[in-house]
């Protein structure tokens, strides 16, 4: 599984260039992050789980930690939202207190740097930083854990309802002679019967070449609920690769919601685990895939108690060359009586070029439970078509109302309303560029 | 109003019309009726404008214009209607959406205003009321976890709402129970007048009770084998198809 050695020469340079520094048990955990990543390496398509993504492209490219910059405020509102009450923007990795807003959060609330937090909240970070995502058997965990000096932050205590949304808005903007990288960290902990939105963006200017390796801790504690966003819009030259852990506890409630638009070469793994009874996770997700790009997605969602449902819907709309990976498991562990899992994975292929190699897997260990899941990928439905045009609608108006109901099941979840309606025009700016290739073609 | 000539279909290589001849009149009902795989849906279905049928042979035309030449969409703008044997399931589009889009492309077509979302309400309402049919319905999504029955009533509405100068019923009876059927003859008895055209392909006599035809026609095999008025379709109610398959070969 390892590479050889000589292929990780300029990451190991890099590994050991690394800034040092930090608290002593951060560094250590950082250190011994890339020790593993040094005998794990980069996976390979010979590992199942990453079958049909040839990471070799991000591999053999000479990345260099994307350097601190200054970024123009006028900036952020060229990206697809940015536009949260309370925001945390991180540009190339580095807080940035300038472009953030953070004054007028509830008592209590810590939402900004991860660095800062570690040194001012070091025991609440210390306890839950790097505890759900591994650093010892995934790679890019490894490398994220190992590289990543800063990141967004956000510490709900118990009891606190928050009325807006906080956006966690990482931003990579390159323009050196370097090939440039960045690992976002963000660490997420919302006390027992707090309630908060998050909003996890992922940017970079049209054109950009980088690679983001992202990872995301969230913890739910007993009766919490949190409504979680992530959006990928990133450069469609960007190389983005993405680990979500979620851990949930007793009776809460947690639901996240993909978005992914941007980036050449896109890997999404979202670990859930259903660690307290009655506790409920949902997970949605809806990804455009066109031109080359790759667009996959993994979830695991492990069901560890009773009583817990889980949803899931992803949804994709794949066309051009592209590829898509979709493999969902679900794990019943022997506890979880009564378990109630569904799952639904639906592509939508635009061009006869365009291809999905989707996998619901799923794992059953105790008895009495319920577990669904159904796949279907396919053109657009002939006869659907048909029905609309003889009721006088073009072709082209039947196919676009065809496609926006497809796309418009998961839109129609998003409960942050401004978040919505800029995903909605992005997606359907995007897809009008597509649909007018396919028929030029 | 439609003429149309020799008409000749197949699908999948296989012949299904082969040659029909039929002239409808504005004011006129027309029953098709026939027994199963007569090709009475074929003949429906082709009109339209699907797209798994290939005309070999003939022609049709629509108020002097070449119908075959239309895409579905343009003959539904031109005023022609086909309710549907088997209403297609649409999840995420509203019927409401859905009627208003078409309802403007065919105002749009024929130089109409087109309808803002009060006054489409507004005349859907109104549809609905004259139809006995539950409101609620324009909000659902098209067809999607109707009843069979729904699912006529909802083409009958999307029929009074577009008001086709040429209405063509797909065996829209069948599985219907007797208030269905009732509100279904109600909807096409409002839509008659000296301007439309209306064509019921039926496998039954008996929606013929409520829809008076003008004309009966029998289909079988492909052809048109016997026409005749409304007393021709009381004769098959009491003789069944069986007679006329001796007589037409």
């Amino acid at each position: 599984m390892a590479q050889l050695a000589e292929k990780l020469q300029p990451w190991l340079a890099a590994l050991d260039e690394r800034p040092r520094g930090a608290a002593r048990w951060l560094q250590d955990l950082r250190d011994h992050a890339a020790s593993k990543f040094v005998e794990l390496g980069f996976p390979t398509v010979r590992d199942e789980e990453w079958r049909f993504t040839n990471v070799a492209p991000i591999a053999s490219t000479e990345f260099r930690p994307a350097p601190a910059t200054k970024l123009d405020p006028a900036a952020l509102a060229t990206f697809l939202y940015a536009e949260a009450p309370f925001r945390v923007v991180v540009v190339n990795g580095r807080f940035s207190p300038e472009l953030s807003r953070t004054s007028g959060l509830p008592k209590g609330v810590r939402f900004g740097s991860l660095a800062t937090a570690a040194a001012e909240q070091a025991d609440i970070v210390a306890r839950y930083l790097g505890q759900l995502a591994d650093a010892n058997t995934r790679s890019f965990t490894a490398l994220n854990t190992a590289f990543a000096t800063d990141g967004a932050y956000v510490y709900v205590p118990d009891g606190v309802v928050l009325e807006q949304p906080l956006q966690m808005l990482f931003v990579s903007a390159v323009d050196g002679p370097h090939a440039a990288m960045t690992h976002p960290r963000a660490l997420v902990v919302a006390g027992d019967r707090s309630q908060v939105q998050i909003v996890e963006t992922y940017v970079s200017a049209p054109g950009q070449k980088h690679f983001t390796n992202a990872v995301t801790e969230i913890v739910a504690g007993e009766s919490a609920i949190i409504d979680h966003y992530k959006v990928q819009e990133e450069s469609v030259d960007a190389f983005h690769m993405a680990t979500m852990h979620i851990h949930s506890a007793r009776s809460s409630n947690v639901s996240t919601h993909a978005f992914t638009l941007g980036g050449r070469l896109v890997r999404n793994d979202i670990f859930a685990v259903l660690d307290g009874e009655g506790a409920e996770a949902t997970l949605n997700g809806l990804y455009l895939a066109d031109g080359d790009r790759l667009v996959d997605t993994h979830t695991t969602i492990d069901h560890a108690k009773p009583h817990c449902p889980s949803h899931e819907v992803y949804k994709g709309i794949i066309g051009g060359n592209a590829k898509a990976v979709f493999n969902g498991k679900i794990i019943v562990r022997q506890d979880a009586q009564k378990t109630d899992a569904k799952q639904t994975n639906r592509a939508l292929l635009l061009s006869d070029h365009a291809t999905i190699n989707t996998k619901p897997q799923l794992e059953i260990f105790a008895d009495d439970v319920k577990c669904t899941h159904g796949a279907a990928i396919g053109q657009l439905d002939e006869d659907a078509l048909f029905y609309l045009r003889a009721r006088g609608l073009t072709f082209l108006e039947a196919r676009d109302m065809l496609i926006h109901a497809f796309a418009g099941e998961i839109l129609d979840r998003v409960r942050i309303e401004p978040l919505k309606r800029a995903l909605e025009d992005e997606l359907y700016a995007q897809l009008e560029k597509d649909l007018a290739e396919v028929d030029a073609a | 109003m439609l003429d149309i000539k020799d008409l000749q279909v197949t699908a999948e290589g296989k012949q299904i019309l082969k040659g029909i001849d039929l002239h409808v009149k504005a004011g006129e009902v027309h029953a098709i009726m026939g027994p199963n795989g007569s090709g009475k849906s074929t003949l429906a279905r082709v009109l339209a404008g699907h797209p798994e049928y290939q005309v070999t042979s003939g022609e049709v035309l629509y108020e002097g214009r070449d119908l075959l030449e239309m895409d579905p969409d343009e003959r539904a703008r031109e005023g022609l209607f086909m309710a549907f044997q088997y209403p297609v399931e649409i999840a995420g589009v509203t019927n409401a959406y859905f009627l208003k889009a078409a309802l403007n492309a065919k105002r749009k077509h024929q130089g109409q205003v087109e309808l803002d979302a009060i006054e489409f309400l507004q005349l859907s309402r109104e549809k609905a009321k004259m139809l006995n049919i539950d409101q609620g319905m324009l909000n659902r999504a098209i067809n999607e976890g109707f009843s069979g029955g729904e699912k006529k009533r909802n083409e009958i509405f999307q029929m009074a709402l577009l008001e086709p100068k040429l209405a063509i019923l797909d065996e829209t009876d069948s599985g219907l129970d007797i208030d269905a059927l009732k509100v279904v003859s109600d909807g096409v008895n409002a839509l008659r007048s000296p301007d439309r055209a209306i064509i019921v392909v039926t496998h039954y006599q008996r929606l013929l009770n409520y829809i008076v035809p003008d004309f009966v026609h029998v289909l079988s095999g492909g052809r048109i084998v016997k026409s005749g008025d409304k007393r021709l379709a009381l004769e098959l109610e009491e003789k069944g198809y069986g007679w006329l398959d001796t007589n037409a070969a």
